[in-house]
């Protein structure tokens, strides 16, 4: 039986536009999309899904999600981090190798898949280790871990601090066809610090993290990448100085593309004051004139793709004094408000947003999805704009409640979820 | 009488100017009882506070333990190596614990910036912050200020220089923000590795070189040189300190007459002081102890004493 997604304003990222649309998919995948009003579908029995004032998205793509699984199933199994992703609107998710014992070979890279397949709801990607055990030291199996299913490496949370094995790393991987991802980051410059050095770590008295601690490390990949000619994402961007450099890069030709979180262009360092911990983030919130300079990024197209970090910890990690609590915070399911405020904000065009939650990521790993063109897999997201909430813990998915976003009034909210052709979540009443 | 109406001391951040001199004017009326042959008043009978030091401390656990017993609360002492703090049990587990004691008042030091604000948050009895992590140690400000007010006749218009590690310093913040509050003109100083990043937008003037920073100063105020961190590259070594920043007798004589040296403690001498200006006729240095017990008698008398409105 055929599915008619009726009445809906589709956002087509591709083509940059938006537009209400009839959408008939088939089979699991797109077959037919028509201008609004023009699919009768009378003389046949079909599945109707009423879209009306909803955006009509394909299903959105998150290059940087942490699971935890396995290792720290207590704070998300795979099975719970897809579950918060359905629900905000995600429907492929690449998960970091920072978990225990570390994705540095196949045998991790295939639990994780087998584990994604159990829990039947979003597509996985893994992304792979750097370095075996992630210390910076012998390069993983890229080809096996490539054939096991990984679609990228990355050092995330454990940079690799010799710039020689990051370059044979970048070198290494463009053969293979997987793509480096850097968690950019000099650790001796971060050294103790628990937030952004500047105006409020001195006044509330917590030792800082420089900005130079990111854009140092910026600068090496970006280097790297000019002299090997490989591609080099940079992960997580949060300083005005990193903007600056990965735009005269991209002015230069230099293959790199860039992420932000949305933390990073939602709140400032003032988020941390009365040491709440759940503004701990690495890299950590910067000043509202990083938050500025984020955002102009995005605008002029310096930073390719939103993807969320999404980072769950427990209260084992985040009930405690500020300087011992986890770096990281949940992100799946606050994703669409805050990128929809942009939207609203005037800083980016609704097609080019959801054009960085989705498509963009997809591009980068060269992975499906991110598009809803005819003969596409049918992974979509129907998102009500205008439903305003005030967030509840109650409401989140994920397994852990690390959100400083709890509490806030949000705009805008995923309602149904579908995976090719099936809907896999729907918000209920 | 002016209310005082806080359920814990966490900062000289969320004092208010009133607040401030209404502990000072208390301290004031105490400072009498520690001179007196039977150094006790009942004002706190029944009361008990737990002082819990999680990081080493004589002076300002002294201070505590004897402001306490002289208005007549019960006190307990536990440090970090002999709670179970070592056992691994986490900061809030261990304050529920307490909690489920009843007592009034828990006096915290430790080594986290931000521990008393979390413990304020789960324990019903009030919490005095007796220094956490770089942050704050608001009773040795409010000493500081009692005895500039006690020296100088007033607070407002003084001319203050703090020398040392800013950046590490809970004594030079909460100084900071206490003094500019008070409407004194604070000037900090000392090598640039320890001036933390944006410090003048709290209102200070920097001045790196001593010489100049102590020249128009009613006060000099100075800081424990910590002498682990010198692996941090702050600064390569004690001698080198000693001869660029600590305060000596030459150094003091570009300073004001009628200028008065102040140390929290404990001291090094040969490095950030010499003795010569520790022993001098400016120290007020065994005065600020001495003040310590009166003003921490007032702190606890206005947290947990009288009746609350």
């Amino acid at each position: 039986m055929r599915t008619w997604i009726k009445d809906g304003e589709m956002v087509d990222p591709v083509k940059g536009i938006v537009n209400k649309v009839d959408l008939i998919i088939e089979k699991g995948r797109v077959s037919e999309v028509l201008p609004h009003g023009t699919f009768s579908g009378k003389d046949e029995r079909i599945n109707v899904i009423s879209a009306s004032k909803k955006l009509v998205v394909p299903g959105l793509v998150d290059m940087h999600v942490h699971l935890r699984e396995p290792g720290h199933e207590y704070k998300e199994t795979i099975k719970t981090g897809v579950k918060a992703a359905v629900a905000g609107g995600f429907t492929s998710l690449a998960c970091m190798p920072n978990t225990v014992p570390p994705n540095d070979c196949r045998s991790v890279t295939d639990f994780i898949l087998e584990q994604a397949k159990r829990a039947k709801l979003a597509r996985i990607f893994p992304i792979a280790a750097i370095t075996m055990a992630q210390k910076g030291e012998t390069l993983t199996e890229f080809g096996d871990l490539r054939q096991a299913g990984a679609v990228a490496v990355s050092d995330d949370g454990f940079p690799v601090v010799n710039s020689d094995v990051m370059r044979r790393a970048l070198e290494y991987a463009r053969f293979y066809g997987l793509m480096v991802i850097s968690h950019s980051e000099d650790l001796y410059l971060s050294g103790e610090g628990v937030m952004h050095e500047g105006a409020v770590s001195t006044r509330i008295g917590l030792p800082g993290i420089p900005a130079s601690s990111e854009e140092i490390a910026v600068y090496r990949e970006i280097s790297l990448a000019k002299l090997t000619g490989c591609p080099v994402h940079i992960a997580h961007v949060s300083t005005a100085g990193s903007v600056e450099l990965i735009r005269r890069a991209k002015e230069r030709g230099i293959p790199v593309t860039a992420e932000t979180a949305p933390h990073y262009f939602s709140l400032d360092h003032s988020a941390v004051i009365g040491y709440d911990t759940r503004a701990k983030v690495k890299p950590p919130l910067r000043t509202s004139e990083d938050v500025q300079e984020i955002k102009k990024g995005l605008a002029d197209g310096v930073i390719d793709v939103i993807a969320t970090d999404h980072a769950p910890h427990s209260p084992l990690e985040k009930e405690l004094e500020f300087d011992k609590a986890a770096f990281g915070m949940i992100g799946l399911e606050t994703a669409v408000p805050l990128t929809l405020k942009l939207v609203r904000d005037g800083v980016l065009g609704l097609a080019e947003a959801i054009r960085k939650l989705s498509y963009n990521a997809a591009s980068i790993l060269d992975i499906p999805g991110g598009r809803l063109l005819e003969g596409d897999r049918a992974d979509l997201a129907l998102i009500d704009p205008e439903y305003e909430y005030v967030l509840q813990e109650e409401d989140i998915c994920s397994k852990s409640k690390n959100s400083p976003f709890i509490g806030k009034t949000l705009k805008g909210r995923n309602e149904l979820t579908m995976i090719g052709g099936k809907v896999v979540w729907r918000r209920s009443a | 009488m002016a209310k005082f109406n806080h359920k814990d001391l966490l900062g000289m951040q969320q004092l208010s100017v009133e607040d401030i001199r209404h502990i000072l004017d208390t301290a004031e009326s105490f400072k009498e009882i520690s001179t007196r042959d039977i150094k006790k008043v009942p004002t706190l009978r029944g009361k008990s506070v737990v002082n819990f030091f999680y990081e080493p401390s004589t002076r300002t656990k002294t201070s505590f333990e004897m402001a306490a017993k002289r208005l007549s609360a019960d006190t307990v002492s536990l440090s970090a190596s002999g709670s179970s703090m070592v056992k691994g049990e986490t900061l809030i587990d261990t304050a529920r614990n307490l909690q489920a004691m009843n007592p009034d008042l828990i006096v915290l030091r430790h080594s986290s910036s931000g521990a008393p604000h979390l413990l304020a948050k789960e324990v019903e009895a009030g919490i005095i912050n007796a220094g956490d992590g770089i942050n704050e140690h608001p009773t040795q400000a409010l000493l500081d200020l009692f005895t500039i007010r006690e020296k100088k006749g007033r607070i407002k218009g003084m001319k203050i220089a703090i020398i040392g590690d800013i950046s590490h310093s809970r004594v030079a913040r909460s100084n900071i923000i206490g003094l500019i509050k008070m409407g004194a003109e604070v000037t900090v100083s000392g090598p640039p590795t320890m001036i933390p990043m944006d410090i003048d937008k709290l209102g200070v003037r920097v001045v790196h070189d001593p010489v100049e920073a102590v020249k128009e100063e009613d006060v000099v105020m100075l800081l424990r040189i910590q002498l682990e961190r010198q692996n941090k590259v702050l600064f390569p070594g004690l001698r080198e300190y000693a001869s660029f920043f600590g305060l000596s007798g030459e150094v003091m004589k570009g300073a004001k007459d009628d200028v008065i040296v102040m140390h929290p403690g404990p001291m090094n001498r040969g490095v950030e002081i010499t003795s010569d200006v520790a022993d001098g006729p400016y120290s007020v240095i065994l005065d600020q102890v001495t003040n310590g017990v009166a003003v921490r008698m007032a702190v606890l008398y206005l947290l947990i004493g009288g009746s609350k409105e």
